[in-house]
């Protein structure tokens, strides 16, 4: 290829310190369908954007194996995880949110809400979330950093896998493969613990008394983490990953992107300390952008789907360009418009609004605020009734027509409430049930169960109700806090007799 | 594999060829993908295992067993076992409790209604239908007529000894077959169904003669009160109908009423006693029980509502 060549002549003409001997394997070019993956080696970049990942990674690491053990006070019987997804107890809880199995809604408004956010982020500054948010490239990051501490940097390593085997060998590569998988059994650790209480849960796996599924899972997301972050890392985003296939639908030219200024950067070439900068573009092919390069490519060829926009390029190329004595900012983020126009010669534009985040915007925030007021105005008592289907009606002796209801009353309340339960919309109908008797103005007396489903068999009898189906209300109200909440119903009568 | 020196490259594709040739066209030896390949062969190591472990060969009489002894049968039995011993507490409540405490406590009492559902369908539905609606010969359940009392305790009773069954204390009632064996005439029938049907609030509909009716009165005084009573009240000592009502269990028409009189037909409820279990009658109770809402004792469906409109 074009590129060692190049390489070869320019080593010959200059032995620069600053150059390295890096191919970048990834790329499309070097790519083949049955090839063996070709391993990187990335080197440790320093800058802001590698201070901004490691920001990131700690943040992030932080919130995943912190957050179950938060505690959050729910009183009595309740359980005090801040989050908890409770599947024996069918419950969700979320701090102070506490979530029923049918209103698994809000996790779906939830996941829309966070897809359209990727769209906006996309649209407005590329991968943003490849490059710094997503758990693949936190725990790539994490183990490549593990790996290097153990194996050394870039050249180090390559060395030590080429280098025959020996105990130094060995004992650095199992030292890494043990940390790895520490690493990742502490991963799928943390995540059994949003299923459970953690301090006992804890304390379970460690006396061999928690359920064969806990093992179980620890086991499948410690090989995950082990397989993914170990040892496929790049090919995850490459080969496995729809991400970097659909975002070229969410993004468009105007979209931020880690960029090579091919205006600037062109004709790149061996620079020669002290030569003029005239007639050669400012690109003097040390080739460190790909060296840093996790997903091993090289970002002067363009865009292209394996790169992650970590930025680490950024920061690889800025330090070279400040030894050689050249503006920062040959790789940068900015829009692939403006790496065309600055190719004519034109000045640059930045339009952040466009059609497109317009439209990602207002989804956006149309899902949030409906969420938003969904769960301000989540009811937390709500009545549910089910006619028989059969028989559809009885007629008694009197010859009134009575109809039987299965009531659910939900209490999302972790306490006992005292609830009246009466029927609406016929005059003469009158409301009982198996156990209790109305009270003198048509009321049933109800006791539903702290955070429970309190199930009854209610009866409604009518005289009066002429019409084959006759629209009825149950109306459930709480003398205490003067709340009602109302359900209709359909009442079944044979007709004009 | 092959290998490209041995058969060659396909100039074309750039990809080794196999050898083999038909009509010049010759056969790409394109390999498969490697974690394909890998994914394969593991599968293969996965059934030979699961061979040895688990049930897998058919044979003759029977089947390889596998070392581990798995079986459904055997999982869903002590499945069944740990479910009934779940269920037990509760149905020992159940057992031990009054009626009263049943009605009172809505737990055990929907624990009951649960139990008692499946047991009506796979053994009531059939005669008596789904929710209790009832057919003709068979009495709803889900109504405020009881042939033999709406209580707990007496749903119960008749649950357990049957009606007109083999069972020793059986609930027990015959009502002649004036028509069928002779006992009346047949104009004297027509007459008693006339009166029938004026003392029942079906008289609106069916209007009876009231000739004949008044003919019949003096046969009813006769043949029928015994068991009716003056009034057509009906008696729950012999399980006798009301004919006040309009509630039929073989059917209010003119024609019909006039058959049951003829043919004084009387159907067979089997003792559940032997065929159920006692705490499985009690729940089977409750749930027929919360089907119409049953009778309280002393009989009151509901208290009316002093603004609703008195019962007629």
């Amino acid at each position: 290829m074009t590129h060692k060549t190049t390489l070869i002549d320019r080593r010959d003409a200059d032995p620069d310190p600053i150059s390295i001997d890096a191919e970048a394997v990834n790329s499309k070019a070097a790519r083949a369908l049955y090839k063996k993956r070709t391993p990187i080696y990335p080197k440790i970049s320093g800058g802001a954007f590698r201070t901004l990942k490691w920001g990131a990674m700690i943040v992030l690491l932080a919130i995943y194996y912190l957050t179950p053990w938060i505690r959050w006070d729910r009183g009595a019987g309740a359980p005090n995880q801040a989050v908890l997804v409770d599947f024996e107890g069918r419950r969700f809880y979320f701090f102070f949110i506490e979530l029923w199995p049918q209103e698994v809604y809000f996790i779906t408004g939830l996941l829309i809400a966070a897809a359209v956010g990727i769209f906006l982020s996309s649209a407005l500054f590329g991968r943003v979330w490849c490059g710094y948010a997503c758990p693949q490239t936190v725990w790539t990051d994490l183990y490549i950093h593990v790996e290097r501490w153990i194996e050394g940097d870039r050249n180090a390593r390559m060395r030590l896998d080429k280098a025959p085997l020996s105990m130094d060998k060995a004992r650095k590569k199992v030292t890494k493969h043990f940390l790895w998988i520490v690493i990742a059994a502490l991963t799928g650790g943390a995540w059994v613990f949003y299923f459970g209480d953690a301090p006992t849960l804890m304390r379970e796996i460690f006396t061999g008394q928690a359920a064969v599924t806990i093992y179980l899972f620890i086991a499948i997301l410690t090989f995950t983490t082990y397989a993914l972050a170990g040892t496929m890392r790049e090919q995850v985003c490459t080969y496995l990953c729809p991400w970097p296939r659909i975002q070229a639908a969410m993004t468009d030219k105007h979209a931020f992107n880690v960029t090579y200024k091919v205006a600037r950067g062109e004709p790149r070439g061996a620079h020669k300390k002290g030569a003029s900068w005239d007639g050669r573009g400012d690109c003097i092919d040390c080739r460190q952008c790909v060296a840093v390069c996790p997903q091993g490519i090289d970002i002067r060829d363009g865009d292209q789907l394996e790169c992650i926009n970590c930025a680490l390029c950024i920061d690889a190329c800025d330090a070279v360009m400040e030894k050689v004595g050249r503006p920062k900012g040959l790789i940068a983020y900015d829009s692939y418009e403006n790496v065309d126009r600055a190719k004519c010669g034109e000045a640059p534009v930045y339009r952040f609004v466009r059609p497109r985040t317009i439209l990602y915007a207002v989804v956006l925030a149309i899902v949030s605020v409906a969420m938003l007021v969904g769960l301000m105005n989540r009811t937390t008592l709500s009545l549910d009734a089910m006619r028989d289907r059969s028989p559809p009606f009885v007629r008694l002796s009197d010859g009134s027509i009575r109809n039987g209801y299965m009531v659910r009353i939900i209490n999302k309340e972790p306490r006992e409430r005292m609830l009246e339960l009466q029927v609406a919309g016929l005059p003469d109908a009158r409301i009982s049930a198996m156990a209790t008797n109305a009270t003198p103005d048509g009321a049933l007396v109800v006791h539903a169960r702290p955070d429970d489903v309190t199930s009854m068999r209610i009866y409604v009898v009518s005289a009066e109700a002429t019409a084959q189906s006759n629209d009825i209300r149950f109306v459930l109200h709480e003398p205490e806090t003067r709340t009602t909440t109302e359900r209709h119903a359909i009442f079944m009568a044979g007709g004009p007799r | 594999m092959t290998t490209p020196e041995k058969h060659g490259v396909d100039e074309f594709t750039g990809t080794s060829t196999t050898g083999h040739e038909w009509d010049g066209i010759r056969e790409l030896d394109t390999p498969l993908p490697r974690w394909w390949l890998y994914i394969f062969y593991a599968t293969i190591v996965v059934a030979a295992v699961y061979w040895v472990l688990m049930p897998a060969w058919p044979m003759l009489n029977s089947y390889t067993p596998g070392i581990l002894g798995f079986s459904d049968r055997a999982n869903v039995a002590a499945e069944l076992q740990t479910l009934q011993a779940a269920r037990k507490p509760s149905f020992d409540r159940l057992t031990a409790a009054s009626y009263d405490e049943i009605v009172a406590d809505p737990q055990l009492a929907e624990f009951a209604r649960a139990a008692g559902e499946t047991t009506f369908a796979d053994n009531c539905a059939t005669c008596h239908g789904a929710g209790g609606a009832g057919a003709p010969g068979y009495p709803s359940l889900a109504d405020d007529v009881w042939l033999w009392g709406g209580t707990l305790g007496d749903i119960e009773h008749t649950l357990r000894v049957g009606i007109r069954s083999t069972h020793d204390d059986t609930r027990l009632s015959i009502m002649p077959a004036y028509g069928r064996d002779g006992l009346m005439s047949t104009r004297d029938i027509g007459d008693v169904t006339e009166y029938v049907l004026t003392l029942s609030t079906a008289r609106d509909r069916e209007k009876p003669v009231p000739a004949a009716a008044a003919r019949g009165a003096a046969i009813y005084q006769q043949q029928c009160v015994s068991c009716h009573g003056a009034t057509g009240a009906g008696d729950r000592a012999f399980g006798a109908p009301s004919l006040t009502d309009d509630v039929w269990l073989y059917g209010g028409s003119r024609a019909e009423v006039r058959r049951q009189i003829e043919l004084g037909r009387g159907g067979v409820m089997p003792a559940w006693e032997t065929r159920l279990d006692p705490a499985v009658i009690r729940a089977l109770s409750v749930y027929v029980y919360g089907l119409g809402g049953g009778e309280k004792e002393p009989v009151a469906i509901i208290e009316p509502a002093p603004a609703a409109p008195a019962i007629p």
